[in-house]
């Protein structure tokens, strides 16, 4: 399958800070049910949004300050717990093409990367700085530069990281696998599983 | 050269290597349940592609049953199409369904070695985060996106990474009222959510070699909750004791094979590891969760910490946990009132864990104003425990005693927490929002301490309401 490289994301962002964000947090259990993926996008933070609002504050994902982000900016561990896809593919749905935090849960990591949405680390004190700058200047465009290995924001520029094979996936247009797993010699290895095969 | 059970399984499953650097791994055991399958069939229909193995996939559903409504069409339409979808996929496609009416529907983490379809040596993927329990069986589980669900559905195979291997020894003796949970909810504790990121984790040391197959599942199933991908406990004796006679087991000749084959997989003595961790058993008591996450877990004898003199960065989730929780730092946790009480999940919702239970139950009451739940992981777990009087104990204390399924575990049926209701659950997720509620609060903690609460109608240390020395 040809896909689209991605070598380059850039729009507006939203800043979700705080540590362990978890799976629960950005699209709670009770909205999963459903047989497609479709119109999960606006059930993203529901939770966190209605309890802001209970609390008689604006959640930043809700905020119309922040309205039309394509990336996402949080702390560490971000997307902990559940192996649901429906994390990921809320944030796509609600438009976020891009995610920098601190760090990823592992599964989210590859459940994202599968969608084409770069996940990118950076140090506390810049994600504090890129946050800042964020919440000052809305407006401004957050690029991530895939080819330099740096994230952009006006004059603001750091390098992130990113895992190397994750990395090669996104930018060789190849994050989806499932072409190159049909071509392999997957009955070969089958056929010498006795447990596949018969004892 | 002496290798792990982790790098053994992975060598005998590779297929090879993809352009970006992963790996191609085969899956031998796909297990899929109705929440994360049908948008992974219906990309498959989308590609033209068809379920490459059926006959190594197996299929339940678990998480949006009703436990108190057995008959379909279910008063949720929405969870009644759930259920039907993953029917008709699995028709077409000759996937074996573990279905309502079959008596042998449950949890997913608990159908699969129940039915002895979990091996040692083997690769299996679900897509569900809890997939490492079927590690206590010394398998490679992993728990999967949809679109890796896809992967598999049509290939048998899914690309990764390999991880680095962990091993965690507990050594020395449990003291009485310790138990599993509080092993792995410890271990969480001292090592983090963030602690396993890239790991899987061997599990080893006196105190495994002493658990039956049960308590290492739960102990398996919560390695995610410490960011593991995978955890495992090399099979012995015991593990092929369990699998002996059950339904997929291999028979006769095939079965002394089998045996020999499962025993080479075990990690070689002397293997090299990547870390190793060694946790004294008699170091650990009776352990519940304070917060928003699992590494937020104390003894149920210590005061709740004080966000001061934690290291900075676990300062603000620790704040948001006291907001979120309703619990004063400095106050004692026992004592903390339960409004309900669960008993259940793919942790803690096996036999042994509901007889262990009600061994202490028998007799007393439920709080008046606790409502308790106890729910089987699985019919086979519910038809075992009514014939032998074990439900019959629940129901005399005041529990509800109800059907096969995730229940409170997660909100995605109709057992669900209202309002800021707190709830004594052995369950393995404390998130804000999980058992249904975003305002509900969630303890975790053991099955006999969900017992202790229950009975107390408050936060309970189980060794002092049950006399257990």
């Amino acid at each position: 399958m040809a896909l689209q490289k991605v070598l380059n994301v850039s729009g507006t962002a939203v800043p979700v800070m705080g540590d362990e964000i978890d799976t629960d947090r950005i699209i709670p259990a009770r909205f999963m049910k459903c047989v497609t993926f479709d119109g999960l996008g606006e059930f993203a933070f529901a939770d966190a949004i209605k309890e802001a609002e209970n609390a008689g504050r604006v959640f930043p994902f809700k905020s119309e300050k922040f309205a039309g982000a394509s990336v996402l900016v949080s702390g560490a561990n971000f997307g902990c717990g559940s192996s649901r896809e429906h994390a990921p593919q809320a944030l796509y749905r609600a438009g976020i093409r891009a995610i920098i935090a601190g760090s990823f849960a592992e599964i989210f990591f590859g459940n994202s990367t599968t969608l084409g949405i770069p996940c990118v680390s950076l140090p506390r004190e810049k994600l504090n700085e890129l946050a800042d700058l964020i919440n000052q200047q809305p407006e401004m465009v957050v690029e991530i530069d895939l080819e330099e290995k740096c994230v952009k924001a006006g004059d603001w520029v750091t390098p992130f990281t990113i895992a190397e094979t994750a990395y090669q996936a996104l930018v060789e247009g190849k994050f989806d696998p499932i072409a190159e797993l049909s071509e392999s010699n997957i009955d070969g290895v089958a056929a010498s599983l006795p447990y596949v095969s018969g004892y | 050269m002496k290798r792990s059970l982790f790098q053994k399984v992975w060598d005998a499953h590779v297929v090879g290597k993809l352009s970006d650097g992963r790996t191609q791994l085969f899956i031998g055991t796909h297990l899929i349940h109705e929440v994360t399958s049908p948008q992974a069939f219906g990309m498959l229909r989308d590609l033209g592609m068809k379920v490459k193995f059926p006959n190594r996939t197996f299929a339940t559903v678990d998480h949006i049953i009703p436990t108190d409504e057995p008959n379909e069409p279910f008063s949720d339409p929405l969870a009644d199409a759930m259920i039907k979808e993953l029917r008709k996929n699995c028709a077409e496609s000759g996937v074996t369904f573990f279905d309502s009416n079959t008596g042998k529907q449950g949890v997913v983490h608990i159908v699969g070695p129940e039915q002895g379809i979990t091996q040692p040596g083997m690769t299996i993927a679900c897509g569900d985060s809890h997939t490492a329990t079927h590690g206590a069986f010394g398998a490679i589980a992993f728990g999967i996106g949809t679109s890796q669900v896809r992967d598999i559905l049509a290939t048998q195979t899914m690309a990764l990474n390999p991880l680095k291997v962990r091993r965690i020894n507990v050594h020395g003796k449990l003291r009485p009222g310790v138990y599993a949970k509080d092993v792995i909810l410890h271990i969480i504790r001292i090592l983090g959510v963030k602690g396993g990121l890239g790991y899987a984790y061997e599990y080893g040391g006196e105190i495994f070699d002493q658990f039956s197959l049960e308590e290492r599942m739960t102990v398996c199933n919560m390695s995610i909750e410490g960011g593991a991908r995978c955890g495992y406990v090399n099979p012995d004796e015991k593990t092929f004791e369990y699998l002996k006679g059950r339904p997929y087991a291999p028979e006769d000749e095939a079965w002394d094979r089998a045996v020999e084959h499962w025993k080479s997989f075990r990690s070689d003595e002397g293997c090299e590891y990547d870390d190793v961790v060694n946790i004294n058993a008699e170091d650990i008591a009776p352990t519940v969760t304070w917060g928003i996450n699992p590494e937020q877990a104390i003894f149920i004898d210590e005061n709740l910490p004080d966000p001061a003199s934690m290291p900075v960065e676990s300062r603000e989730t620790a704040v948001e946990a006291y907001e979120h929780m309703k619990l004063k730092a400095g106050d004692p946790v026992k004592g903390t009132k339960v409004d309900v009480a669960f008993l259940g999940s793919c942790t803690n919702g096996r036999l042994s864990d509901f007889e262990e239970a009600a061994k202490y139950l028998k007799g007393r009451k439920v709080a008046d104003h606790v409502k308790a739940i106890v729910v089987p992981g699985s019919q086979v777990v519910a038809g075992i425990a009514e014939a032998k009087g074990i439900a019959k104990i629940f129901e005399e204390a005041g529990f509800e005693w109800r059907g096969a399924g995730c229940s409170m575990c997660l909100g995605m049926n109709p057992d669900q927490l209202v309002g800021d209701q707190l709830c004594a659950s052995s369950s393995n997720r404390n998130f804000k929002g999980r058992q249904g509620s975003p305002t509900g609060r969630t303890v975790l903690m053991s099955p006999v301490m969900v017992a202790a609460a229950a009975v107390k109608g408050e936060v309970a240390d189980a060794r002092e309401v049950f006399d257990i020395a």
